[in-house]
């Protein structure tokens, strides 16, 4: 009965996005005398039911998935009645046709949410925006519906699954997609709202307030969900590298650059309301590279551990619905970006100047990536087999990502709308003096390639630039909201310093070692102790125990694996970490050579950590912003709730006080 | 400035640094983009010392020779003729890398016409097929594929 009850659910929902889009198109549609349509009431009230639906058919696939009916082909497929609760649950989302209930399923729910609580927009701006998330939802309805049902029934259930990919077996797989996803959908909020404030040509800072935690939302998620990424391709696949610029990591990167950008000049619009085509456009676009990588990511295109589909038809059928997205959003952006009256002015000197100039860098390297990232299937295309790897990523996007850099340092300590260049003397040159220093530092403390040595200078400059805005304020003072960009800055800073450390003090020793045998890495006394057979609930595994000293002095064991999975039958290598303050050691177990000796291979990585503590410090810069924004939110509401009950009680005593007797 | 000139200034400004980046793409892709080659493409035009490339084919049977280090591999690697490339790689191998099996590896050439490899991607599950495998065409890339290699991300 799962099954039906699911798919049943999901075809009303279905109906009901059609309904929305329906009845939210009504609402461009003002009757004669100027009031909103009444065929436009239903567009709420089905976006909520809707969301009821949704995440009620993703609740019975994750049912399903927890008691491994194997009736459902997908569980079937994708599940083992012998796997740890955890990973049965996630294996949920660990395949195409699930992880895309997943994402109509988070689609509804955020597009309920904006239907039952936002009641700050105009209802016909509403109206268009309804309509425009119930047809982004109608899409991928129709998409699960015909082209890859999760819940459909096996005639005759096998007696066990098939199991899910070992690599995909990880706590890492649990927070990673749905995050992601979560990130996606919410730029198609963002993008629904932009699409209702152009189509109703309300394009202004009230509108700019109701979409920016929307964005400031997906940004933190799609922050997270990077940085989580990251540290899982980290020390799940055993290579020791955190970013392979793989086409499934860009195809995450790609939205998140478009929502840094659009993060910050939706900041503009609701503060300062200039920038609005320009926001409109950032949203359109960031919703675009989301579409795209769950193009790239869902339809079999690459070969790659992400892309699990493939199925030529699905891929022709995401393709399809990504055309019509993007060709229909930007379509819709040309006819009606020139009715958008230009907003506030500004100088080049300026706070908003100094975004813009972001901004732009931003976009360039969004565009580096993308290039870089569709070339291989455009050559494919013509028969030429490429790859393009860090060579092209690295140099090409540091063109651009060094002078934005050197912006953002500024940029915070300027003035709105005008500023002089000569008032931030102290500050500029302070940046300036730590650069330099940072660079010389770095510089004679050894050999280092030239843009991790760019990236030591930078971060430190940016780690004090972070906090210059906070100069001269009380701190009890600053809002929230500051806190939240002071804490992103100098997460970026620290990221940067991570990124910059691994790159230019990695040290790495790779040997074939007996039983009782010792190899140096840096400061670190490396000895094979034993290896021995062991065995998990769905793996067998060769386990080394290998004993770590620093300088001489207490051994630590770490145990890296060889892994052999048998359902699917499947090998993979669990590195074992070593987390110290100001580094990571990294060993893996390789073969067996044929004298007895073992393979391992051992990195130290210094201050390897420092670029997911900048990712989670940039998130939670993020939840910052968000929170302070809302507090001052509710604050103002209660406020004037406040003053209008004060004046009601007012008028209701002077309606009452007795006159004055003569 | 004029009111109109601002907006116009903008989106100037924007457009020049994306025709940019997009310039700077194209030039490095042509210089930095990393191609594939077959053995016999190989030894025939082989590509520039140092250039990242990818190399694809069988492992010639009877060709793994494990140096003294216990960690540098040389084998061969074969396609559809008889060409066959020396290659040499130091790190923990596949699981699966075995004789007979196929292979992609990453890596130049070296001086000494050894390619030398830097990763090597083989077969690592049982779904998968490196993308350069596919469609090689001969029946012995057919049966290489269909039951010997498998790529890693990437």
């Amino acid at each position: 009965m799962i099954a039906e009850i699911g798919l049943a659910a999901l075809w009303l929902a279905a109906a009901l996005a059609l309904l929305q889009m329906v009845s939210g198109g009504f609402a461009l549609k003002a009757t004669e005398t100027g009031a909103i349509n009444p065929l436009a009431i239903y567009a709420r009230p089905a976006a909520v039911v809707q969301a009821f639906l949704a995440v009620l058919a993703f609740i019975l696939l994750l049912w399903a998935f927890a008691i491994t009916d194997l009736s459902i082909k997908l569980v079937a497929d994708n599940s083992h009645s012998m796997k740890p609760m955890i990973y049965k649950l996630t294996g949920t989302w660990g395949n195409h046709p699930g992880s895309m209930l997943l994402w109509v399923g988070v689609l509804a729910l955020s597009g309920g949410l904006l239907a039952g609580f936002e009641k700050r927009l105009p209802e016909k701006t509403m109206g268009a925006t309804l309509a425009v998330q119930g047809f982004v939802a109608l899409g991928f309805y129709a998409f699960l519906l015909l082209s890859s049902n999760p819940f459909e029934r096996l005639p005759v259930p096998p007696l066990e699954g098939v199991g899910l990919n070992p690599l995909l077996q990880d706590i890492g797989l649990a927070i990673h997609p749905p995050t992601l996803y979560a990130g996606y959908v919410g730029l198609s909020v963002a993008f629904s709202l932009a699409m209702g404030a152009l189509l109703t040509n309300q394009v202004n800072p009230a509108f700019a307030r109701v979409m920016r935690p929307w964005v400031l939302g997906a940004w933190v998620l799609l922050t997270f969900g990077i940085t989580a990424g990251s540290y899982w391709a980290y020390y799940e696949l055993g290579w020791g590298g955190w970013w392979f610029w793989d086409p499934v990591e860009n195809a995450s990167l790609m939205p998140w650059l478009a929502a840094t950008a659009l993060v910050h000049s939706v900041a503009v619009l609701a503060a300062r309301d200039a920038l609005r085509t320009w926001t409109i456009m950032l949203g359109v676009l960031a919703f675009s590279m989301s579409m795209l990588g769950t193009f790239l990511v869902r339809s079999g295109v690459l070969t790659s551990v992400h892309a699990f589909a493939v199925d030529p038809a699905r891929g022709a059928f995401i393709l399809g619905l990504l055309g019509l997205y993007i060709g229909g959003a930007f379509t819709i952006f040309a006819l009606r970006a020139g009715a958008v009256s230009e907003g506030k002015r500004f100088s080049v000197s300026s706070r908003e100047g100094a975004l813009v100039f972001n901004n732009v860098m931003l976009s360039a390297i969004l565009a580096i990536v993308l290039l870089g990232t569709l070339y291989p299937l455009v050559t494919e295309v013509f028969d030429v087999r490429v790859s393009v790897g860090p060579p092209y990523f690295n140099p090409a996007s540091a063109i651009f990502a060094i002078p934005m850099f050197l912006v953002m340092a500024v940029g915070p300590l300027l003035r709105w709308k005008e500023d002089k260049p000569a008032r931030l003397q102290f500050e500029v040159s302070l940046i300036a003096a730590v650069l330099i220093s940072a660079l010389a530092l770095a510089s004679v403390m050894g050999d280092i390639p030239f843009l991790p040595l760019l990236g030591l200078g930078l971060a430190a400059a940016l780690a004090v630039a972070a906090v210059l805005p906070l100069r001269g304020r009380k701190l009890t003072r600053v809002p929230t909201a500051t806190w939240g960009m002071v804490l992103a800055h100098f997460g970026v800073a620290v990221s940067l310093f991570g990124m910059a450390c691994e790159g230019a003090f990695t040290q790495e020793r790779l040997a074939a070692v007996a039983p009782g045998g010792t190899e140096q890495v840096g400061d670190f006394a490396v000895t094979l102790q034993s290896v021995s057979p062991v065995a998990g609930p769905n793996w067998t595994a060769i386990e080394a125990r290998i004993a770590v000293s620093r300088n001489g002095g207490e051994p630590v064991i770490l145990s890296p694996q060889a892994r052999n999975f048998w359902s699917p039958a499947q090998a993979t290598s669990e590195s074992a970490l070593m987390t110290r303050w100001d580094g990571q050691l990294y060993a893996v177990i390789g073969n067996q050579a044929e004298d007895g000796r073992w393979q391992i291979r051992v990195w130290w990585k210094p201050f390897v950590t420092f670029i997911w503590y900048g990712g989670l410090l940039i998130a939670l810069g993020g939840v910052l912003a968000i929170a302070g924004r809302v507090r001052v939110d509710v604050k103002r509401r209660s406020a004037v709730r406040q003053g209008d009950a004060r004046r009601a009680d007012l008028e209701a005593l002077d309606a009452a006080a007795p006159m004055p007797a003569e | 400035m004029k009111a109109k000139h601002q907006r116009l200034i903008l989106v100037i400004a924007a457009l020049l640094a994306i025709i940019g980046a997009g310039l700077i793409a194209a030039w490095t892709l042509r210089n930095q983009a990393n191609y594939f080659y077959l053995p016999e493409q190989m030894a025939a035009e082989p590509p520039s010392e140092g250039q990242a490339v990818r190399l694809g084919g069988m492992v010639r049977p009877g060709s793994i020779k494990t140096e003294a280090d216990g960690v540098t591999v040389n084998f061969m690697v074969t396609g559809n003729t008889d060409d066959a490339i020396p290659v040499r790689y130091s790190g923990i191998l596949p699981d699966l890398f075995v004789e007979g099996s196929g292979v992609v590896a990453e890596g130049s050439l070296g001086p000494n016409g050894v390619f030398i490899a830097t990763n090597l991607l083989a077969k690592h599950d049982e779904n998968y097929v490196p993308k350069e495998l596919e469609g090689m065409g001969t029946e012995q890339a057919a049966k290489m594929a269909a039951d010997t290699t498998v790529g890693l991300t990437q």
